[in-house]
């Protein structure tokens, strides 16, 4: 070993602990920025000497001295350039409420490189007939599996967020044969390179077969799941990247994939439980709506009954609230209405008021991409306070104010014998008044009439989460001026 | 089974175990930053594509390189930088009445 791999092998190491330290730092708002900046210190360390060993010709998995020919640096140089800035542009430039698309896209083409490495690198070996054992075949036919379909799914789950798919749930005659049969080719191909030759038309089934299976896994699950399935191909990817650094031999990747593998594995479980389903009856899909709800009529079996509010009447409420709970859903990230909300927020903390918000697992389309959107629209996270933690504050409060939320926030959800049966809903019944902004009675991702609509001491203001909050904060600042 | 074979699957399942062991304490509040975050983490495949440069000497390998290197650095470029434009949106501000000079143009942090 020369002295530059020893060198190499520590810094992996030290990128190592900078990998734990920046996750471990994100366990508070305080800290996890400090957290990201020594994952990434750790990160260009881990690049910078590969590529000094790459210049020193060492890299090679024999130990050789290999000479990288000029084209090699060519393709590796141009690829990082163009890569690197097509990243940073789209990272800024993306709007808050777009994060989960692009996080989606960062994702497939994480697994899309993943399966690159193992494929060329199979490739390059079979193409020398060398001996090519098992150790060394079954982490690429991992890694090419994972990757692509990581890599194909990513990309369809990326287009339902984005509206370019339909977020309803796809599914057509036979796509269940077919998804079955795609994984089946991949597999089967993939035994065929474990047990036979180094072969390039098994290894372009398993590619062929495993982005379908990606694409047919995907197609089928409906909008509303779709932060459980970023989630859980992220886990994918970390595997991917995982059985990469087997393929190459290089530890780095076996230990970051591995890290990134058991962190979206936890969170895709803390997600599901979150809406009180399995991660497999999700994947099975055809479950669910598209996200898309438009604006039915103001209809619906508990339609006789609800009290229309006005945003004047709205207004006087939360002016003369001394604790207001604000609960933000789906609508108001559907309807870009963070701003808005951020702003009333402020105006009635400013008075005095007490103003909380309440965060249900999964407001918003990824986990915690509410609080995202409330900090981006500068509301202090020491207002945002989680579901347990909230709960017990609704018996307390003045007003609470619902924007856009509807199954999170159903009492029927305590009751057995409905679909939302045993999921954990905030307790806004429990409130002393409660206002809800909603475009209609239209049902929720569930189906279900939301109960807390026909109490009594619920007021509907009928209107879109953006416009519905602009007239409450103007007619607030008129009876305050 | 060599092993180089199995001290990586030591290091694999650690990992794993480090990596549960850490994530299973964060606050719903980061999730989405954290989810981010990671997926910057598994970015570092671009290693994994420095290092078939290396081994690449056909023009079918020259290509697969410069698509992994691209798809590579824009994972964990972008992840980075998206995740660090999304934490420095949580600002602990309690008591500062802020409402006044809030411009409700979506420019402050895209200037960054």
């Amino acid at each position: 070993m020369s002295a530059l791999e020893i060198a190499a092998r520590l810094v992996y190491l030290g990128a190592a602990v900078c990998f734990v330290l920046g996750l471990h730092l994100m366990r508070s708002p305080a800290t996890a920025r400090r957290g990201n900046l020594l994952s990434a210190a750790g990160m260009t360390a881990a690049i910078a000497v590969t590529i000094a060993l790459l210049a020193a010709g060492g890299t090679a998995a024999e130990g050789g001295d290999v000479s990288v020919s000029g084209w090699a640096w060519v393709a590796l140089i141009s690829g990082l350039v163009v890569g690197s800035v097509a990243g940073l542009v789209s990272a800024r430039r993306v709007q808050m409420t777009a994060m989960p698309q692009l996080v989606s896209i960062f994702n497939a083409v994480g697994g899309g490189a993943a399966a690159l490495v193992g494929i060329v690198d199979f490739v390059r070996l079979s193409g020398e007939g060398a001996a090519i054992t098992a150790s060394f075949s079954i982490p690429v036919v991992l890694d090419v599996i994972i990757g692509s379909v990581t890599f194909s799914g990513s990309l369809i789950a990326a287009g339902k967020l984005q509206g370019w798919i339909s977020g309803a749930p796809i599914t057509f005659r036979g796509s269940r044969a077919l998804n079955i049969f795609s994984a089946v080719v991949a597999l089967a191909g993939g035994a065929g390179l474990v047990w036979g030759q180094g072969n390039a038309y098994l290894l372009a089934a398993v590619i062929v077969g495993a982005l379908a299976f990606g694409v047919l896994m995907v197609l089928p699950i409906g909008g509303a799941d779709m932060p459980v399935v970023i989630s859980l191909l992220n886990a994918f990817t970390g595997l991917a990247v995982a059985m990469a650094g087997f393929v190459i031999g290089n530890q780095i990747l076996i230990i970051a994939g591995a890290l990134v593998g058991a962190s979206g594995t936890i969170l895709t479980k803390l997600m599901a439980d979150a809406m009180n389903r399995s991660v497999i009856a999700i994947m099975i899909g055809g479950f669910g709506t598209g996200d898309g709800a438009g604006g039915e009529a103001v209809a619906g079996v508990a339609g006789a009954d609800v009290r229309r509010v006005d945003a004047d009447d709205v207004a006087i409420q939360l002016a003369y609230a001394t604790k207001v709970i604000i609960v933000p859903g789906y609508g108001l990230a559907a309807a870009q209405a963070q701003r808005e909300c951020g702003e009333l927020g402020a105006l009635l903390t400013e008075r005095g008021i007490t103003v909380l918000y309440a965060i249900h697992p999964v407001a918003g389309r990824m986990p915690g991409h509410m609080n995202v959107l409330l900090a981006e629209a500068d509301v202090p996270y020491t207002q945002l306070i989680e579901m347990e933690e909230i709960n017990p504050e609704f018996a307390t409060c003045d007003v609470a104010l619902v924007v856009g939320a509807n199954d999170v926030t159903n009492p029927a959800a305590r009751r057995t014998g409905n679909a939302i049966s045993g999921m954990p809903i905030l307790d806004v019944d429990k409130a002393r008044s409660v206002v809800v902004i909603k475009r209609s009675l239209g049902h929720g991702y569930a189906g279900l009439d939301n109960e807390l609509y026909g109490q009594p001491q619920t007021g509907m203001l009928f209107a879109d989460a953006k416009k519905g909050l602009a007239q409450v904060l103007a007619a607030v600042k008129t009876l305050v001026a | 089974m060599t092993s180089d074979l199995l001290s990586d699957l030591g290091l694999f399942v650690l990992a794993v175990l480090v990596g549960f062991e850490v994530i299973s304490k964060i606050p719903a509040t980061l999730h989405t930053p954290m989810m981010s975050g990671a997926n910057a983490i598994h970015g570092v495949v671009v290693v994994g594509a420095v290092i078939i440069a290396g081994l690449a000497d056909d023009p079918f390998a020259y290509v697969l390189t410069f698509v992994a290197a691209a798809f590579a650095a824009m994972n964990v470029v972008g992840g980075y930088v998206v995740t660090d434009r999304m934490l420095g949106m949580f600002k602990a501000r309690p008591s500062r009445p802020a409402a006044a000079d809030q411009p409700s143009a979506p420019t402050q942090e895209t200037a960054r």
